[in-house]
C-alpha cells in the first residue's frame, strides 16, 4: 500500500508539481483515536487540497472519512499531527469553510427557510439579503414550494438538500460534503451532480466531496483520494484528467472513464475486504 | 347494548355516579358541616353573582402569576447557564439541592421576618414553589441537546446568545413547558399556604372565613375553583407542549 503515486500505471497521470499553487488546506500526519485510543480513525493521513480543485475522498465504510472532515472544519482536534487553512493552524471552526453533514444536521423546530437561513443569521446578514439567499438556493436545490415545511414533514432525500443549500448559503470557499447525496434517488442525484458542477464552474469553490460512489468521484472529481480501512490513512491519489466542462453521460461513455473505474474498484476492493464491510 | 364505551363516556359517566351518590349521601344525613353538590352550585351561583368570589380570586391568580412569572423569568436563564457551564453547575448545585430539598413551608417565618405579610411575601413563597422544577427541568433539557445538532452550531461559528436563541433553548422547549406545569401544580399548593400563613388573603382567605362560619356549601366554592384552574392549567400547558414540538409526536400522528 503505496502513499501517493501510482507508478507506471495508465491512471497515475500528470505529475502534481507542474504549475500548482501553493494548496488551500494541508492535512499532514494526522492521526485521531476514539475512546480513549481504543478505537483508531486516522493515523498518519496526509493530505494537500488545491485552491479551486474537487477533491473527491472515496474509502470503506468507517474508514474515518467524516472524522477527517470534522478535524478539517475545526469541530475536533486531531491528537496527532495539524490541519492548516492558507498555512494557518485549524484550531475551530472557520467562517469560510462550511460542512454538508452526512446525518444532514437540520433544527427540527426550525422550517426548511429557516434552516438554510441559520448560517447566515448568525453572521448577522440584513433580513433582505437573507431572503433572497435563501430563496435563490431553494430553487437549486429543487425546494421552492416547500418553505414552510418542517423537516419532519420532509424524505430523506429533501432534507439532504436543505442541507446542501444552507451550507451553499453562507457563501464558503472551502465547501466540506460528506456524502451529500447519499440519501437521494438516482435521478436526483444526477440533478444535483450537474447542479454541482454547473455551482463549481460559477463559483470555483474548493471542494472536499466524501462519496461511496466510484462513478460520482470520477464525475464529480479532479482528483480521487483513496483512503485504507480504518485507521484510515490516504492510499493514493489519483488524478482524474478528464476537462471540463464535463457532461456526465460523455463522461461515462469515455475509454478513460472505464480505466479509472476499473483501476479504482481494484484498489478499493482489499480495504473494503479489510474492514469487512462494503463501500 | 354490547358496544364499548368510549374512555370520554367512561369518565363522564364515572363523575356523573359520584356526584350522585354525594348528593343522596349528602342529604339523607343532612347536617350543617357536610355539603352536597347541588348545595354547593347554588352558593357558587351566589358567590359569583355578588363578585365575590372574582374579587378574592382575582387576588389569588396575581400572586400565583407574578410568582409563577419570576420563576419562569429566573429558572430559564440559571438552568441554561447551569447547563453550560462547569464551573457554574458545581458552584449552584449545592444551593439548588439544599433549598429544593428543604420544605419551603418550613421558610415561611423567615420569609414574613424579611419580606413581611403582604404580596411580597406571598410572591416570593410561590416562587420558591415553582422554580426549582422550571429551573431543574431547563437543565435537564438543555443537558439532553442533541450533540450533532451542537455540533452544526459550532461549524456555522454560532455565537452564545445563538447557541440559546436556535438551540437550547427550543430543542429544552417541551422540558421546559413540562417543568412550567409541575411548577404551577406546586405554584398553586404555595399560593394557598401562603394566603393561610401570611396575611389571610384570597381563595385561602374565603376558605379559613367559610370553615370558621361553618357554611361548608360555600367553603367548597373555592376548593373547586382551585381544582379548576390546577386541571385547567396543567391540561393548557399539555396542549401547548404537544404543539410545541410536533417533530416528537410524528410517530404518533402517523
Ligand atoms: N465520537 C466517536 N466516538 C467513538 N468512536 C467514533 C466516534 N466517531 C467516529 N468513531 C469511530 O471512528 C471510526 C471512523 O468513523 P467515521 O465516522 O469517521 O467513519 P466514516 O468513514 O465516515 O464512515 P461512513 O462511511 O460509514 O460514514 C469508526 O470506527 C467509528 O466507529
Ligand atoms: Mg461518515
Amino acid at each position: 500500500m503505496s502513499q501517493h503515486n501510482v507508478g507506471g500505471d495508465p491512471v497515475a497521470t500528470v505529475p502534481r508539481s507542474a504549475g500548482r499553487k501553493s494548496p488551500r488546506i494541508v492535512v499532514d500526519r494526522v492521526g485521531k483515536s476514539f475512546r480513549r485510543g481504543a478505537v483508531a480513525a486516522l493515523q498518519e493521513c496526509s493530505l494537500e487540497i488545491q485552491p479551486s480543485e474537487v477533491l473527491c475522498v472515496i474509502g470503506p465504510s468507517g474508514c474515518g472519512k467524516t472524522t477527517l472532515l470534522r478535524i478539517i472544519d475545526g469541530l475536533i482536534r486531531a491528537d496527532t499531527g495539524r490541519v492548516l487553512a492558507d498555512g494557518e493552524e485549524i484550531t475551530r471552526p472557520r467562517r469560510d469553510l462550511a460542512m454538508v453533514f452526512q446525518h444532514f444536521g437540520l433544527f427540527p423546530w426550525k422550517t426548511v427557510s429557516g434552516n438554510v437561513a441559520y448560517g447566515l443569521r448568525v453572521q448577522g446578514r440584513p433580513d433582505q439579503e437573507v431572503r433572497a439567499t435563501v430563496r435563490h438556493y431553494l430553487e437549486m436545490v429543487g425546494l421552492q414550494g416547500f418553505e414552510g415545511h418542517y423537516p419532519y414533514q420532509l424524505s430523506g432525500g429533501m432534507q439532504q438538500r436543505v442541507g446542501l443549500a444552507r451550507a451553499f448559503a453562507v457563501d464558503p470557499s472551502v465547501l466540506l460534503m460528506d456524502e451529500p447525496f447519499g440519501s437521494l434517488d438516482a435521478q436526483t442525484r444526477e440533478v444535483m451532480q450537474g447542479e454541482l458542477l454547473r455551482l463549481w464552474r460559477i463559483q470555483r469553490k474548493t471542494l472536499v466531496f466524501v462519496t461511496h460512489s466510484i462513478d460520482e468521484a470520477i464525475i464529480l472529481g479532479d482528483r480521487v483520494a483513496l483512503m485504507t480501512h480504518r485507521p484510515g490513512r490516504i492510499k493514493e491519489l489519483i488524478d482524474v484528467g478528464i476537462p471540463r466542462p464535463r457532461d456526465p453521460e460523455a463522461v461515462r461513455g469515455s475509454p478513460r472513464y472505464a480505466t479509472l473505474r476499473r483501476y479504482i474498484w481494484n484498489e478499493l476492493k482489499p480495504e473494503v475486504a479489510g474492514s469487512g464491510d462494503a463501500p | 347494548m354490547t358496544g364499548r364505551l368510549s374512555p370520554t363516556a367512561i369518565r363522564s359517566l364515572s363523575v356523573l355516579i359520584g356526584l350522585t351518590a354525594w348528593e343522596i349521601y349528602g342529604r339523607a344525613i343532612h347536617t350543617v358541616i357536610f355539603a352536597y353538590p347541588s348545595q354547593i352550585g347554588r352558593a357558587f351561583a351566589e358567590l359569583t353573582r355578588t363578585g365575590e368570589l372574582w374579587f378574592y380570586l382575582r387576588g389569588s391568580l396575581v400572586v400565583l402569576a407574578l410568582g409563577l412569572a419570576l420563576a419562569i423569568a429566573i429558572g430559564i436563564p440559571v438552568g441554561v447557564v447551569m447547563a453550560r457551564g462547569a464551573t457554574v453547575e458545581y458552584a449552584l448545585e449545592p444551593y439548588i439541592n439544599a433549598l429544593y430539598a428543604t420544605p419551603t413551608v418550613a421558610l415561611i417565618p423567615l420569609i414574613v421576618l424579611w419580606a413581611g405579610f403582604q404580596v411580597k411575601a406571598k410572591v416570593i413563597l410561590v416562587f420558591l414553589f415553582c422554580v426549582f422544577p422550571v429551573l431543574i427541568n431547563t437543565y435537564q433539557g438543555v443537558k439532553h441537546t442533541d450533540a450533532k445538532l451542537l455540533e452544526v452550531a459550532r461549524s456555522f461559528c454560532a455565537g452564545e446568545w445563538s447557541m440559546w436563541r436556535d438551540l437550547m433553548v427550543p430543542s429544552a422547549a417541551p422540558y421546559i413547558l413540562a417543568g412550567i406545569r409541575l411548577g404551577i401544580g406546586r405554584g398553586l399548593v404555595g399560593m394557598i399556604v401562603a394566603e393561610f400563613y401570611t396575611a389571610i388573603t384570597g381563595l385561602g382567605y374565603m376558605i379559613v372565613q367559610y370553615a370558621n362560619n361553618f357554611r361548608t356549601d360555600r367553603l367548597f366554592v373555592p376548593i373547586v375553583v382551585l381544582m379548576i384552574l390546577g386541571v385547567g392549567l396543567t391540561s393548557l400547558l399539555r396542549r401547548i407542549e404537544r404543539s410545541v414540538a410536533p417533530w416528537l409526536h410524528v410517530a404518533q400522528q402517523e
